[in-house]
């Protein structure tokens, strides 16, 4: 495998935080900090999508930045598994960028110009995604674990944004789940990794092989489960509901993508770079966890289910899906680990598109539980028409791109031998169905009724800022796209599979 | 000249010392002045010899010429010119923040006596670091501790006097132990330097004297380092005394407590003694620290005065250096003696940037400080920074200690003192965020009527830099660890 020395990963970090300073450097005009961010936005895809043909060659990017401590270095490294992640974040983002300045825009009107807690709110979200590329181009352990938390404590002010005790309340709740499991469970579990091994490079084969006693390694395997709150495995999810009082922009790009695929990413470095396939497939831990998964997906979608707050359901919803991944990669098969890694993509796309259609009603109407929804799809038709889209590829209907992702992890039940866990995701399709579709029911079909009863005829189409339409129209009509050309992403996980 | 460099780190300050006061008869502003003059000089000669030592090795200075064992014997080695390095640094900087945080809080006319007590707190403490005879080490310890009284009881609150006083009594009580213990083995010895003494022990360690002497020293320091439960003098002196003195004291008072038991510890008595003969002692030690850990953070969440919060705080952390020393080991030992630095940089941000509060607006609850993050924005930026530093977030130095202090753990085989550590980390957390979530994040009605603005530049910038050097000891760790790495192996000899 070739290895290539080069900065780039760097600078796809340092884009976000040179931005930082420009934004908070008190512009005169709004326009200004909003140019500042798409533009970050467009250089960081463009320096994310430099390093793909490299990657795609089968190279390895590699760069070494200090050593904090003999043993511990940060360092970067660019791999497909990388790659996957840095790309669904940064093309994101962009789309996030567009949306967000029509969702602030709309929803602080006249503070949005003066107020300098807009530009602090820029200010975290660009660290936010600085800290999610850092965690995607990670070297090893120590890089990974130092943008984990910089990703919990850069995104607490966001959560908080609203300063209400119900906002404060929910942020401290966020706080001590992800900080308190993180202190707790992944950090010693990264300290008998060093003390064992002596390295927290990541490795394709694994590192702890050998190295460490089998009563070790489950301790280290537990600690590590445990540890990763983000990716919202139960019970440890409770984080993931409270952080809805965030601005829903945060929901969107950070609550459905770059925080819990952070989470779940960890994951897949962890048992396939840390532990490497070969010696979990000898000690079989895998199993527990992929039961793990499979009850965390059904439980997170009967509660889903109760939920008439939209984002809420999108909350729990998202809990569920998470542990697709995790299922996926912890049945180390490779349609089992392909299925993950394209269901890390395909769900973020999915799910953003849900968030910025929930944003974009909420701007609209005001409305935020979904048994007031009633007739919204004639008022909003392009945002209801993408929230259907996305529906169907969290139902993994074709032909929307869940479909594929959903395939995939089917198969790899089956590779595995694990039939249950295959009427697990069947039965959770249909879940999704039930608490998806009937949304888009009654956005389409049912009329809307005023107080008092009576029916209201909406005449008039009344969209969301253009910004925010916008960009939730890309989303979906990417969602579509996979179905039809998984190209370049499946692509890298058969990379992520040869490599294994 | 360079020669006299390890003698002159203490009588330069100490003739300053004594002028002090004077000149400050003639203008209150020189007592300050030669202050400044005396702690930065120490810090220049301190940096000098800190960059001697690693580049030719341990210094020894003979006082008057005289031979040890006969004379006085002054030692420079990676240790002690590692803490020295430390002191005089923290020590300069709290004198720049001094001028105009402690005519706050001081009476004018007290100032240059102030100063003068000050100074010999300082070279009292630098004294215990370079000696190498142990009965002077307590004679610079009562210097440092005689001032440290003075220091408490000249607070602005009511409260101060007592908690001097409180502080006076269990002090002498600490101190008189340690001396008690120094006699002992002069008795049975016969010598009073440090590395006469340690060639010396091996052999009388059945000695019921050499026993007792050894259980004398280590109460005696404990209460000295408030090491839990003797512990009970720190709150209140810290909470009581002025700013500037709480920052000095905490980053500098209890870590040369620390230095002098770890001395009488290694120098003294020898790691093999207590690997090999005494070996409930490093076990007894785990324990009290453990428990001295865990016990300081849980009193720390129980208050409501923010200094007193951060002296419960020390108390915890001191737990820390204990528990690296403890273990005995290179990597452990090496924990211990890097979060001499570490928790003295955090404190002194810490207590500096409440200094900076209280400089402005005189709150002294936590409940208090309801939007002061957007008012007080530098002093509260270091703050969180410090705090977040003491939590053990990554690339700060408050990770680097907790890395050692767990490796080492691990190399003893006791995984059960990891929990302990996390778990510390975990309630640090409670009570820090609390703090920061009143800074920022909670709305609520603050001190919004009054126009409160950042401290002055004087109280700020030592602030800051203290606060900015938990950042970079933490990014760059390699560099204080090249230094403890060869303090710990000459220490476990």
């Amino acid at each position: 495998m070739d290895v290539v020395t080069s900065a780039m990963p760097l600078y796809a970090i340092l884009i976000s935080l040179v931005t930082v300073g420009l934004v908070l450097a008190r512009p005169q005009k709004p326009v200004f900090r909003e140019f500042c961010t798409v533009a970050s936005a467009i250089v960081k895809l463009l320096i994310v999508l430099s390093m793909l043909p490299w990657i795609r060659q089968g190279a390895i990017i590699k760069y070494h930045l200090l050593t904090v401590l003999p043993g511990l270095e940060i360092a970067l490294r660019v791999d497909a598994l990388g790659m996957v992640f840095a790309l669904t974040a940064s093309f994101l983002w962009l789309a996030t960028s567009f949306y967000t300045i029509g969702y602030m825009r709309s929803h602080y009107e006249e503070d949005y110009a003066n107020d300098r807690s807009v530009d602090r709110f820029f200010a975290f979200f660009l660290i936010a995604m600085a800290s999610a590329i850092g965690t995607a181009f990670a070297g090893n352990l120590f890089t990974l674990y130092i943008f984990y938390e910089i990703l919990t404590l850069c995104t607490y002010p966001l959560v908080a944004y609203d300063k209400t005790p119900e906002a404060l309340y929910n942020a401290q709740k966020y706080l001590a789940h992800l900080l308190g499991t993180s202190l707790l469970f992944f950090l010693p579990a990264i300290f008998l990794t060093y003390y064992y091994t002596g390295t927290l490079d990541f490795s394709t084969s694994g590192i702890m092989s050998g190295n460490a006693p089998d009563s070790v390694l489950a301790i280290t395997f537990i600690l590590f489960i445990a540890g990763i709150a983000k990716a919202a495995l139960m019970p440890f999810h409770a984080w993931l509901p409270a952080a809805m009082v965030a601005p829903t922009p945060v929901s969107a790009l950070l609550h459905a993508v770059a925080v819990v695929k952070a989470g779940v990413f960890t994951f897949i470095r962890v048992i396939l770079f840390i532990f490497g396939a070969d010696l979990l497939k000898e000690l079989n831990p895998g199993y527990y966890l992929a039961y793990f998964a499979a009850f965390t997906i059904i439980a997170a979608s009967l509660i889903a289910l109760r939920q008439d707050n939209l984002k809420r359901r999108l909350a729990y919803s998202t809990i569920s899906q998470l542990s697709y991944t995790i299922l996926g990669v912890a049945l180390l098969t490779p349609s089992g680990v392909t299925g993950s890694v394209l269901h890390l993509v395909i769900h973020a796309f999915g799910k953003i598109t849900l968030f910025f259609a929930a944003g974009a009603i909420y701007i609209v109407t005001g409305k935020t539980e979904i048994s007031q929804m009633d007739g919204i799809g004639k008022q909003m038709p392009f945002t209801m028409a993408a929230f259907t889209i996305a529906s169907l590829s969290m139902i993994s209907l074709p032909p929307a791109g869940g479909f594929i992702s959903k395939w995939y992890l089917s198969m790899g039940t089956i590779e595995a031998g694990q039939l249950a866990l295959l009427a697990v995701l069947a039965i959770s399709s249909l879940l999704n169905a039930a608490y998806f579709l009937p949304i888009v029911y009654r956005a389409f079909l049912k009329p809307t009724l005023a107080a008092n009863g009576q029916q209201v005829n909406i005449a008039k189409i009344k969209e969301a800022p253009v910004f925010m339409v916008g960009a939730l129209m890309v989303t979906s009509a990417a969602i579509l796209c996979f179905f039809f050309e998984p190209g370049v992403f499946l692509d890298l996980a058969r990379m992520i599979v040869a490599a294994m | 000249m360079i020669k006299h460099f390890p003698v002159l780190v203490i009588i330069i300050p100490l003739l300053l010392a004594l002028i002090a006061p004077v000149a400050g008869r003639i203008n209150r502003i020189y007592s300050w002045v030669i202050a400044f003059l005396a702690t930065l000089f120490s810090f220049i000669i301190a940096a000098i010899l800190l960059y001697q030592v690693m580049y030719s090795g341990t210094i020894s200075y003979w006082m008057g010429g005289w031979e040890p064992p006969w004379g006085i014997e002054y030692v420079i080695d990676y240790f002690s010119a590692f803490v020295l390095a430390i002191v005089a640094f923290l020590a300069w900087l709290v004198t720049i923040f001094a001028r105009k945080s402690v005519a706050a809080e001081i009476e004018e006319k007290k100032l240059p006596a102030f100063y003068g007590v000050y100074l010999l707190f300082i070279v009292g403490l630098m004294g215990m670091i370079v000696t190498g005879d142990i009965f002077n080490l307590y004679v610079f310890l009562e210097i440092s501790s005689l001032t440290a009284y003075a220091l408490v009881a000249m607070g602005k609150s009511r409260r101060a006097p007592l908690a001097g006083f409180r502080y006076l009594v269990i002090g002498t009580v600490g101190a008189t132990f340690i001396l008690l213990g120094i006699g002992y083995l002069y008795i049975a010895t016969g010598t009073l330097n440090m590395a006469d003494l340690g060639a010396r022990l091996p052999g009388l360690f059945n000695s019921k004297l050499v026993i007792t002497a050894f259980a004398f020293f280590a109460i005696g320091f404990s209460i000295k380092i408030a090491l839990f439960p003797l512990h009970t003098w720190l709150p209140d002196a810290y909470t009581y005394a002025p700013s500037a003195v709480s920052a000095l004291m905490a980053s500098t008072g209890t870590k040369v407590g620390a230095y002098g038991f770890i001395r009488i510890l290694f120098t003294v008595f020898g790691v093999r003694v207590f690997l090999e003969q005494w070996v409930s002692v490093p076990h007894f030690l785990i324990a009290v620290s453990s428990v001295a850990i865990l016990m300081g953070s849980i009193l720390a969440i129980a208050q409501t005065n923010i200094k007193k919060m951060l002296a419960y705080s020390s108390i915890s952390q001191i737990g820390y250096i204990i528990l690296g020393v403890a273990l005995m080991n290179p990597t452990g030992l090496q924990g211990g003696l890097l979060h001499i630095l570490n928790h003295a940089l955090m404190k002194c941000a810490l207590f500096m940037s409440v200094g900076c509060i209280t400089y402005k607006t005189g709150i002294t609850s936590v409940a208090d400080l309801k939007g002061l993050g957007f008012k007080q924005p530098y002093a509260m930026a270091a703050f969180t920074v410090a705090a977040l530093s003491m939590i053990g977030i990554p690339l700060t130095v408050g990770f680097v200690s907790k890395w050692y202090l767990a490796m080492g753990s691990l190399e003893n085989a006791m995984w059960y003192l990891i929990p302990v550590i996390l778990i510390s980390s975990i309630l640090m957390l409670v009570y820090f965020w609390r703090v920061i979530d009143n800074i920022y994040f909670k709305a609520g009605k603050p001190i919004a009527e009054v126009e409160v603005s950042d401290a002055p530049a004087s109280m700020l910038i030592p602030t800051v830099v203290v606060a900015a050097l938990c950042l970079v000891f933490g990014t760059l760790a390699f560099i204080p660890v090249s230094i403890t790495e060869k303090a710990a192996l000459l220490l476990l000899g």
